[in-house]
């Protein structure tokens, strides 16, 4: 069954310098039980496309679904079968987080949640600031609260915009040992997020996302495999020649050429001796998905290669 | 538990939980303007006959601070909640825009009754009253109330910053409640300042709820019923209408 559902969505904002298209035909479904990942540069439409999602948008055209609700129509419905963490660290400063909690519960017309909401404090790590106002929190204990509001009503479908930015590495391991149990317990798990070691580690599926079009929808593993399977990897005191530079990527001393094979490998090798350079630190890695992202993200408004189409699951 | 129960009573805790600004500190205001001008006038003024000009005030303060704090809780909620982003929490939820409108106005109520309760009891001592139609000043108080808490819902859709906020609480809120009749009787105005005091709604709710204690007024209680009846109606309605387009708060 189809958790979420997005057809044809466009959205565009109408601002002071013009309309502006934030969305153009998205049209993605993600499975019940999946753990999807939503890629793609800031500015590219993620939160605007969960925003639709949520209800806190409305879409200029196209259809969004949760579980076959409408989320214009049946948006009631839809909303109860969604749990939102939303990507600003936003809180009530009036209530401590179990106030907080009860009364999110209470905006579902769940009465007495203390059991679950011990349980999701337990395994958010903020058992003992249940009692604390919401001002006292660190952001990453904030953080968690947000995680916790989003699950009150046990919803089957999870989402997750950008949980993880800025927050310390201790949090970002309760936290995704948490989500990936309720995904192995059944729920649906939508994420984006900018970390995309986090992104190849836990998503089974992603979708990159560019200028509000979707530019690669596929299996993780599927993703990597198509990329370039290897890089080469080494450092450099000097200025690589215009032709070469080219179809390597630079950061500072770092150049990483991307290569599908030893040839290739030995062809970079061979050309950046001739021109009178010395590589150091010579390495050869498998391609990972930030090779994937840039390669996707660089290439511009083409069609999406066959390597990257669609492959349900 | 419905949704809007909860949310009713999350709003009712958020000016509980900040009680000295949100009903001791209006409370403390109009004992002041009570004191102060019932000193300064009443041996100078007179409006009707066999009643205290400070016993003529009392029931405009009261509900002065009814209207007031009713408008001043859902519209400082609303803007609150939009400016700090936590307004989020309750987009998510599946609550219609009835919920909201009950939670958030029947809170302003609450409020804006509290407080005007409080005020009658500290200031009800200062002068002897009499009680002629309860029942008038009951439906006043909450009809009043209940207009001045869904203008709040308005005007924090509205706002987008609490500038704008603090205009439209100090260029049409409260002038026009000042200038309703609360100090004065409309009769001792100019013809043309009497003529536009009628107008203005707030004259209206201030005037049938005198008429309550009272029995006697400017114009007819029923034609104030009227008035205020069917501006209750029409703001609710306007309110209720915003909330359901989600005026401002769902793009």
């Amino acid at each position: 069954m189809t958790a979420i559902s997005f057809e044809a969505v466009s959205k565009t904002f109408q601002t002071p310098r013009g309309p502006l298209q934030a969305l153009d035909g998205v049209s993605l479904k993600v499975q019940e039980g999946e753990f999807f990942g939503l890629l793609g540069p800031n500015g590219a439409g993620k939160t605007t496309l969960i925003s639709i999602l949520a209800g806190l948008t409305r879409a200029t055209s196209g259809v969004t679904q949760v579980q076959g609700c409408d989320v214009q129509t049946q948006a009631a419905q839809a909303r109860r079968l969604l749990g939102v963490v939303p990507q600003e660290l936003v809180f009530d400063p009036f209530f401590n987080v179990r106030e907080a909690l009860r009364f999110q519960s209470g905006y579902f017309g769940i009465r007495k949640n203390d059991a679950w909401i011990d349980e999701l404090l337990d395994c958010l790590g903020l058992s003992d600031k249940a009692n604390s106002n919401m001002r006292q929190l660190s952001g990453g204990m904030k953080r968690r609260v947000l995680v916790a509001q989003a699950l009150v009503h046990k919803p089957p479908v999870i989402v997750l915009d950008e949980p993880t930015a800025g927050v310390d590495v201790e949090l970002r391991q309760t936290l995704w040992q948490f989500i990936a149990r309720l995904n192995r317990e059944g729920h649906t798990v939508l994420l984006t997020t900018h970390y995309l070691e986090e992104a190849e580690a836990l998503c089974g599926r992603l979708a990159m996302l560019k200028q509000g079009r979707v530019v690669a929808l596929a299996r993780t593993s599927e993703l990597l495999k198509a990329a370039s399977s290897n890089v080469l990897r080494f450092k450099l005191d000097a200025q690589l020649p215009p032709e070469l530079a080219q179809r390597a990527r630079v950061t500072g001393r770092i150049v990483q050429f991307p290569a599908h094979n030893a040839a290739e490998i030995e062809h970079y090798l061979a050309a950046v001796r001739q021109a009178g350079l010395v590589a150091e630190d010579v390495e050869i890695r498998k391609a990972d998905l930030e090779d994937v992202f840039l390669q996707v993200m660089g290439e511009g408004a083409q069609t999406p290669s066959d390597a990257v189409a669609e492959v349900t699951p | 538990m419905n949704g809007w129960q909860a949310l009713f009573y999350k709003e009712i805790l958020r000016f509980w939980k900040v009680g000295f600004q949100t009903v001791a500190a209006p409370v403390m205001t109009a004992m002041l303007y009570l004191l102060i001008f019932g000193h300064v006038l009443e041996d100078r003024v007179k409006v009707y006959d066999q009643i205290t000009y400070t016993a003529f005030l009392l029931p405009g303060l009261v509900m002065m601070s009814v209207l007031q704090n009713a408008f001043a809780n859902s519209s400082s909620s609303l803007i609150q909640s939009k400016m700090m982003g936590n307004l989020v929490f309750l987009l998510l939820t599946p609550l219609n825009h009835w919920s909201w409108f009950f939670a958030y106005v029947g809170s302003s109520v609450v409020r804006g009754l509290a407080v005007g309760l409080g005020v009658f009891v500290v200031t009800g001592w200062f002068t002897p009253l009499s009680f002629v139609a309860p029942q008038w000043i009951v439906l006043f108080a909450i009809m009043g109330a209940t207009m001045l808490g869904s203008m709040g819902v308005i005007a924090g859709l509205w706002a987008e910053k609490f500038d704008q906020m603090a205009a439209f609480q100090n260029f049409i809120i409260m002038p026009m409640t000042f200038l309703s009749g609360v100090f004065y009787s409309i009769h001792s105005l100019p013809p043309f300042w009497q003529t536009l005091s009628h107008f203005n709604p707030f004259f209206y709710m201030i005037d049938g709820f005198r008429y309550g204690f009272f029995g006697v007024s400017d114009v007819s209680p029923w034609l104030s019923l009227a008035v205020v009846g069917s501006c209750t109606v029409l703001i609710s309605a306007t309110a209720l209408h915003l909330l359901r387009i989600g005026f401002k708060i769902r793009g």
